[in-house]
């Protein structure tokens, strides 16, 4: 099965088609359309903001170093995510300098003072986080956007406000948790969910943006309400770290595995299905390598394509090569600008909308078998 | 600037500090806090007077800081140190110096006890009496306030008279009692130091610009000439101290003089003293002069020189009965220092006409090591003035029934009570948090309602499980009582279990209100107590009120940390405060208290005052006793939970320790005491304090026999025993054990048994366990439950356990840990931290070499859960043999080992003559075997030489006539013919610094002694000081802004000789790779040199860990394991790395380190350096010893390697 032909006002095709010889302009598919000639717009928009170009370093320990940072706004991202701000861990490492501190204290006459100096100040996980996207307004040229993993209502909003006065142009709430209460049931986990992004939307003068795990029900209409709480962008997908056991130690323990792209089908498919249902800027996120996901998502539907594992893997300046890639792309199909391009092939573009849906899968396999099983 | 509620080594340090320009430091109880300040203020750069950032450098020991300061002060710096006792002695020979050069310096010292027949910690003037010839001038003070005040008189006198000061007050009693203090501001201390003296100072600098000769050698022509020039110097001293006192009360309106006298003006008899002791003799002069008795006080604070003229001054003609009363002893002198004095210018003045008639002068000693001198002691003082015949020396505070110097305390001697004062006594454990809630209670009552408080801290010497006694005073009034409270409004108990152990109720004033901290609901609180408490309750008609602060903090977050909680119920309970006021006063306290620990600790804090308010009950006291339980003794306790009977504790213990153990120690006679210092062993296994919360539950099942528990045990208190089944004869039901798993001993069981009241619960043997159950990871071969659950039945099951009989050492294979095992250790319960890294060790050591080793330990932790009063865990075996123990000192360790070892050998030689001589009464088969045997020391050869040794003496008791005196002699030295094994035991403060030299010297003497240095990489006995074992990045004590040089390798300087045994070791890395080295260092003949890993609470990590933190070390490469055997032969290799290389990063270890991570949140680019530095330090470390692993042995002639 093919997309068809020219069957609406933007070029339509396969994902599967795309190919990355293509990148170089040789590709089978010509587009056609406005802005064929000239300098392309690599401007996007996202959470109500101007960037410069719709790839956006998202979260990761290289968004948590100013000279890391640099280096992504050296190489034309659009914005950065900084490092998620886990309330739980300030509150952990909070108890653990109270522990330290505390340590044996008055235990013993010839320690009456405990065991660990005492300074003045001891900068928290919080100040400093609070420092590093001070810093980062003042060296970057490009949005900054604080992340903030809450675990308590009240952290929620009080970290937000505190990351809104620091200077953050917007806030990404990260929605990371895992519904094991056998307790509560879907509702309760929404209803909550809606309550932190309105609380928190209602504490903050800045664009909120929610980043989702894929394993809501019924995630289109949960993105509505999202929306509807204030949410002005989502996100999509947050990948957690899953657990796996250590065969030494029988000890169960988080184990991070960087992505690839063929996780890209998944914020993929969500980007074309979301777009224009909802009123709301859409990032993807997760299997973002090459420039040809970057390409895939914006046609799909995307904003910004937000890149970690693959800068982590290849170093900051991975970034330009996606930027670059992407204008290449564009140049060769001459496409004039992001925003002409974003969506372009979304469910809502597209000939047959329910090839995003059900009947994706069956083409998959069937393309699999006939270029393997004969 | 408003008062500050501070204690006298705060008051004292911010003097110093804004004073100086150099600070040289050193830890020493209980001076150490001085240096802590002054480093961390120079770690945050804050300025001194003169706007510059004082250096502070610690040094490798006080003899090291007194010649830095010696230094420091001849370049023109104005230099200050702080020390105390032995500290203070290892500084004489430059004090000496420093002021026959008259160069101007400061020593503030927290007087403490010498050591004599025992260390003490405590106070007294001992050690400051012993720099009375230095030539330095002396300045003592009394209170804080004073020793904050008469700091800048000292730093100001140096100044003016070209002449040091030692500057002195009490240790503890007030370095460390907190007390209102009305700061110095800069400018008063502008004020009183003169710009042109500093000026000057620093122009009679070593100044290259203008060149002198300083430090000469003399002879006999001119030294005693150029000794007198000085005297010039001497005379102006007392002008000049009062000349900055005067200017000190220009600027604040208190009033100091050389000698203050306080009393009737027309007194009759008078007191002489120094220090904190005159605080109270001037509230029992007050009240005796108000009673119309003509008393007086005479306060001496320049004790050198002796101000003679004040002192005449001050005292009033119509004294004729004057009591010195000195807080050391002198023993052989005619008086001690003070009351020598005092006489000495008595009678010149007599002499001279200055004084018609010489008053009847007597002195006495008070106070020694912090023995409490209370108002009833100085009644009894002037009470002795008004006898006939008074006794012209005496003791006051102790019962001398020997010599009968003691003055009678009189015990119905009582003060008026201050109008409006309040004063409370808090029992509490060390982890609790009492002190601190009380330090902030102090500073609430000070700031918020301005009254004066006084707030003094009593600690027990366990460093697991200690007890603390918190004395709260309160008054509108100045507080003058330098004791503990006598007479408390409130009594509270913070750990309801102390209230069987402590007798804590006595306290308690008729009317007063006793607090319970209970873990049950008020109603049942009444029945649960004690038959005596609720008999006291009613007979005093007290007030009780309780709360479950345990649960009230817990549901608060905080855990087991209760501090806010009954800080709250305290105020409730004593209506110190409104409640309103009180409650916005502690929050506010809160804030400020926890700000640095984060926002979430201060919130729980304030929620649980908020909870602690509401929990709070008075509960009603029913006027009939229905509790029929009476709190037993130590004795009754002990003989209660082991198979005893009241014939297997000793008179000593029953007479002496068990007393002590119950707090009646300051109760005991001079004659109850033994006259040299020498007590029992084995006496820690008697005290029973059932600490643990929880204990380790062995299920038989799923044990592999691996024996990993017993040997990490820090407590000795889960025990191995390796038996034949009919041992079980009388087992209790409840007794579990399981088959042996050993090819040569399958018929045996073996059994884990904990001892469930000496456990401290710290579950390092749990995690130390590999045996897991198969179905459920959670569960292993041992698991921590609720001690209550299973008290009583383990206590039935340790009884029998100790009934079987230990294996024959024979048969045991020493190089396993499940066979080492099984040995018994003469090394248990002690009281060292839970969890403590160092103890394993050392029971282990005891385990295989106990029965034959004298142990000579350095001061510090190991010496204080070694052989602090009351017991010690140090024990014997069947036969009686354990390891002899003694401490000499913290530097001369190595030296005393090594003394150790020349006067076994000596003995031996002697006796090997002895049995030349006797050989035809002996036997010539008996005497060659002795001979062949006296250096055997594998087991069936000392079991041989000892039943040699028995039969050598029946003989020996035979022979008579001519030879009978030489045969006497052999006897008498007959056991040293049994190897004997010198350890020499100490921490890395002692091994790496201060007792550096001396180590060095025993490497080179090719002694055969094994050195144990159990490495925290830092002083963990005074606080966690930074030693030169202390890694780069590492953040202590000394040390705030992270130490910036890398750890000294010990082993790597010690490996330069040749001849000396090495290991480096971490048992919870590799327990065998640690039993093999502590057989291959006792084997080799000559110095052995064990580095231990030892995991600290200073390292700020969960010490259930303990273990696994050194197998991370491992791991990770930050402690490498290895062997360096000097009696490798021709071509091998000696040094063996016994550790794989780095499997995981360094910074694994590092970030979980709170020691570490600690910098990450004070200064995150300071500790990313650091920790650069100290992984590149790891590296290079490595590399190194995998170049040393690949080097031959080559020997430089056909000698056989020393030894």
């Amino acid at each position: 099965m093919t997309a068809g032909n020219g069957a609406g006002p933007r070029p339509t095709y396969s994902f599967t088609d795309l190919e990355e010889d293509e990148l170089s302009g040789a590709g089978r598919i010509v587009p056609s359309g406005p802005g064929a000639q000239g300098e392309v717009d690599l401007t996007a928009t996202y959470l109500g903001m101007h960037l410069r170009s719709p790839v956006v370093a998202s979260s990761s320990p290289l968004t948590g170093q100013i000279a890391s940072l640099q280096a992504l706004d050296a190489a034309g991202v659009g914005a950065v995510v900084l490092p998620s701000l886990f309330e739980e861990q300030l509150e952990h490492e909070s108890q653990e300098v109270d522990r330290f501190l505390g340590l044996s204290s008055d235990v013993n006459p010839e320690a009456t003072y405990g065991y660990a100096p005492v300074f003045e100040d001891y900068n928290r996980g919080s100040v400093q986080y609070l420092n590093l996207i001070r810093e980062a307004k003042a060296e970057l040229d490009v949005p900054v956007i604080a992340s903030l993993n809450g675990s308590t209502t009240g952290g929620w909003t009080e970290y937000a406000k505190m990351l809104t006065n620091a200077g953050a142009d917007a806030i990404e709430l990260n929605i990371y948790q895992v519904a094991a209460d056998p307790d509560r049931g879907g509702r309760d986990v929404e209803a909550e969910t809606l309550d932190v992004v309105r609380d928190v939307v209602g504490a903050c003068d800045v664009p909120v943006a929610v980043k989702l795990s894929p394993y809501w029900s019924a995630l289109g209409a949960f993105a509505q309400r999202l929306v509807g709480e204030g949410a002005a962008g989502l996100v999509l997908f947050n990948r957690f770290y899953q657990p796996d056991i250590d065969l030494e130690t029988l000890a169960v323990g988080p184990r991070l595995v960087l992505s690839n792209s063929e996780e890209l089908r998944l914020p993929l498919r969500w980007m074309a299905m979301l777009h224009g249902r909802i009123d709301a800027s859409l990032a993807a996120t997760t299997g973002i390598h090459e420039p040809t996901d970057v390409v895939k998502v914006l046609l799909a539907g995307a904003n910004v394509a937000m890149t970690t594992s693959a800068v982590l893997r290849h170093g900051p300046g991975h970034a330009a090569t996606l930027v670059d890639g992407l204008r290449a792309w564009m140049e060769a199909r001459d496409y004039a600008s992001v925003e002409q391009m974003t969506g372009s092939v979304s469910q809502r573009s597209v000939t047959d909308p329910a090839a995003f849906e059900r009947a994706n899968y069956l083409q998959a396999l069937t393309k699999y078998s006939s270029e393997y099983v004969t | 600037m408003p008062p500050l509620c501070i204690d006298g080594n705060e008051a004292v340090a911010r003097v110093a500090y804004a004073l100086s320009e150099s600070v040289a430091i050193y830890p020493i109880t209980p001076a150490s806090p001085m240096g802590e300040y002054a480093d961390a203020w120079s770690a945050a750069e804050q300025p001194n007077l003169w706007g510059a950032v004082p250096g502070v450098l610690e040094m490798q020991s006080e003899a090291g800081a007194a010649g830095a300061l010696h230094g420091a002060v001849q370049a023109g710096s104005l230099g200050t140190t702080f020390t105390a006792s032995q500290g203070l002695l290892l500084m004489l020979p430059n004090m000496f110096k420093i002021a026959g050069e008259l160069t101007p310096a400061v020593i503030h010292v927290a007087a403490r006890t010498i050591a004599t027949h025992a260390l003490s910690i405590f106070g007294d003037h001992s050690d400051v009496m012993a720099a009375r010839t230095t030539g330095w001038t002396m300045l003592a003070s009394s209170t804080p306030q004073e020793a904050h005040d008469l700091a800048a008189v000292a730093h100001a006198a140096t100044l003016s008279t070209r002449l040091p000061v030692l500057h002195f007050f009490d240790g503890f009693r007030t370095s460390h009692e907190i007390n209102i203090v009305e700061p110095l501001v800069d400018d008063d201390l502008h004020a009183m130091i003169s710009n042109d003296d500093l000026i000057a100072h620093r122009r009679r600098s070593m100044d290259p610009e203008h060149p002198s000769l300083r430090g000469t050698a003399q002879n006999p022509d001119v030294f005693f000439q150029a000794r007198e020039a000085c005297n010039p110097f001497y005379d102006a001293v007392p002008a000049a101290v009062q000349g900055a006192m005067d200017t000190l009360a220009e600027r604040t309106g208190r009033r100091y003089n050389l000698v203050d006298y306080h009393g009737a003006p027309d007194a009759d008899r008078v007191i002489v003293l120094m220090g904190s002791g005159s605080e109270a003799v001037r509230e029992v002069v007050d009240h005796l002069v108000d009673t119309g008795e003509k008393v007086g006080m005479l306060v001496v604070r320049l004790f050198r020189p002796f101000p003679t003229a004040a002192f005449l001054a001050a005292m009033p003609e119509t004294a004729t009965r004057i009591a010195v009363l000195d807080r050391t002893k002198e023993p052989g002198a005619p008086g001690e220092p003070l009351h020598e004095d005092v006489v000495q210018t008595l009678a010149t003045a007599v002499m001279t006409g200055d004084l018609a008639e010489l008053p009847d002068v007597i002195g006495g000693r008070y106070g020694l090591s912090s023995k409490e001198f209370t108002p009833s002691m100085v009644a009894s003082v002037f009470a002795e003035l008004a006898a006939e015949k008074p006794k012209r020396r005496f003791t006051v505070g102790i019962v001398d029934d020997v010599t009968n110097l003691s003055l009678p305390t009189l015990s119905d001697f009582e003060l008026p009570r201050p109008e409006g004062e309040l004063s409370a006594v808090f029992f509490g454990m060390g982890s609790d948090g009492t002190v601190g809630a009380n330090k902030n209670t102090a500073k609430i009552m000070a700031e918020s309602t301005g009254q004066h408080v006084q707030a003094y801290f009593v600690y027990d010497s366990k460093k697991s499980g200690a007890t603390t006694v918190s004395h709260l005073r309160f008054s509108p009034e100045p507080i003058h009582s330098t004791y503990l409270v006598e007479q408390a409004d409130v009594v509270a108990c913070h750990q309801f279990g102390l209230l069987e152990k402590l007798e804590m109720l006595s306290v308690v004033r008729p009317g007063g209100t006793v607090l319970l901290n209970v873990p049950f609901p008020p109603e049942e609180v009444w029945d649960r107590l004690p038959a005596d408490v609720q008999e006291l309750l009613m007979e005093r008609d007290l007030k009780l009120f309780a709360i479950d602060g345990f649960g009230t903090a817990r549901a608060a977050g905080l855990g087991g940390r209760i501090s806010t909680v009954m800080q709250v119920a305290f105020f409730v309970a004593s209506g110190l405060m409104p409640m309103d006021e009180a409650l916005q006063a502690i929050e506010s306290a809160a804030e400020k208290t926890y700000a640095a620990h984060g926002p979430l600790v201060v919130n729980r804090n304030i929620e649980a005052i908020r909870a602690a308010a509401d929990g709070v009950t008075q509960i009603d006291i029913p006027q009939k006793v229905t509790s029929s339980w009476q709190r037993p003794g130590a004795i009754e306790r002990a003989l209660e939970i082991r198979s005893v009977t009241s014939d297997d504790v000793t008179e000593l213990f029953e007479r002496v320790t068990a007393r002590i153990i119950e707090g009646e120690g300051d109760l005991l006679p001079v004659s109850a005491l033994p006259i040299d210092g020498t007590f029992e062993t084995g006496t820690a296994r008697w005290e029973k304090r059932a600490l643990a919360s929880e204990i380790p539950i062995w299920d038989p099942d799923l044990c592999i026999d691996c024996g990993k528990c017993a040997i990490v045990c820090p407590h000795a208190a889960i025990q191995i025993k390796v038996f034949e089944g009919d041992a079980l004869d009388d087992a209790p039901d409840t007794f579990l054990c399981k088959p042996f798993k050993d090819r040569d001993m399958s018929d045996h069981l073996l059994t884990v048994q904990v001892a469930p009241d000496d456990c401290t619960g710290c579950g390092v043997c749990v995690e130390a366990c590999p045996a897991v159950s198969k179905e459920s990871v959670g569960h292993q071969a041992i698991d921590m439950e609720p001690a209550d659950e299973h008290r009583d039945r383990e206590r039935d099951n340790f009884r029998f356990f100790e009934t079987i009989p230990y294996p024959d050492r024979t048969t045991i294979n020493m190089n396993t840990t499940k066979h080492t095992q099984t040995l018994q250790p003469l090394f248990e319960f002690s009281g060292a931290c839970a969890g403590c890294g160092e103890t394993p060790y050392i029971k282990l050591m005891t385990q295989l070499f106990g029965d034959r080793t004298v142990i000579a330990n350095a001061t510090g932790c190991s010496s204080i859960y070694g052989g602090n009063l009351p017991t010690t865990p140090y024990g014997t075996n069947a036969a009686g043999r354990g390891p002899a123990w003694s401490n000499s000192l913290f530097e001369d360790n190595a030296e005393f080992g090594l003394g150790i070892r020349m006067g076994i050998d000596d003995q031996r030689a002697i006796a090997e003559h002895l049995l030349g001589v006797l050989a035809g009464q002996l036997g010539d088969d008996l005497v060659e075997s002795l001979l062949a045997g006296s250096g055997a020391g594998d087991e069936q050869g000392l079991a041989d030489q000892r039943e040699r040794v028995e039969e050598l003496r029946r003989r020996l008791a035979d022979v008579n006539g001519d030879l009978d005196a030489s045969a006497r002699q052999l006897e008498s030295l007959s056991g040293v013919l049994v190897r004997r094994d010198v350890w020499i035991v100490g921490g890395d403060g002692w091994a790496y610094d201060i007792g550096f030299g001396g180590l060095d010297h025993l490497f080179a003497s090719g002694a055969d002694v094994n050195v144990l240095v159990l490495d925290t990489e830092g002083y963990s006995n005074t606080g966690g000081q930074a030693s030169k074992a202390t890694s780069r990045g590492a953040v202590a004590r000394f040390a705030t802004s992270g130490k910036p040089t890398p750890k000294k390798d010990l082993g790597l300087l010690a490996m330069q000789y040749g001849s000396v045994y090495i290991a480096q070791i971490a048992m919870g890395a590799n327990e065998r790779q640690t039993i093999k080295a502590f057989r291959e260092a006792e084997e080799w003949s000559g110095p052995s040199l064990l580095l231990a890993y030892s995991t600290c609470i200073a390292h700020g990590v969960d010490m259930r860990h303990s273990m696994d933190r050194m197998d991370l070390a491992v791991k990770t490469g930050y402690w490498p394991l290895f062997r360096f055997h000097p009696g490798a032969e021709e071509g091998t290799r000696p040094f063996k790395l016994d550790s794989k290389p780095p499997s995981q990063p360094v910074d694994d270890f590092l970030t979980t380190e709170g020691r570490f991570a600690v910098l990450e949140r004070s200064d995150p680019e300071r500790a990313a350096y650091l920790r650069g530095l100290a992984a590149s330090d790891v590296k290079e470390r490595w590399s190194y010893y995998e170049q040393l692993a690949g080097v031959e042995r080559r020997l430089t002639d056909d000698t056989e390697v020393s030894s």
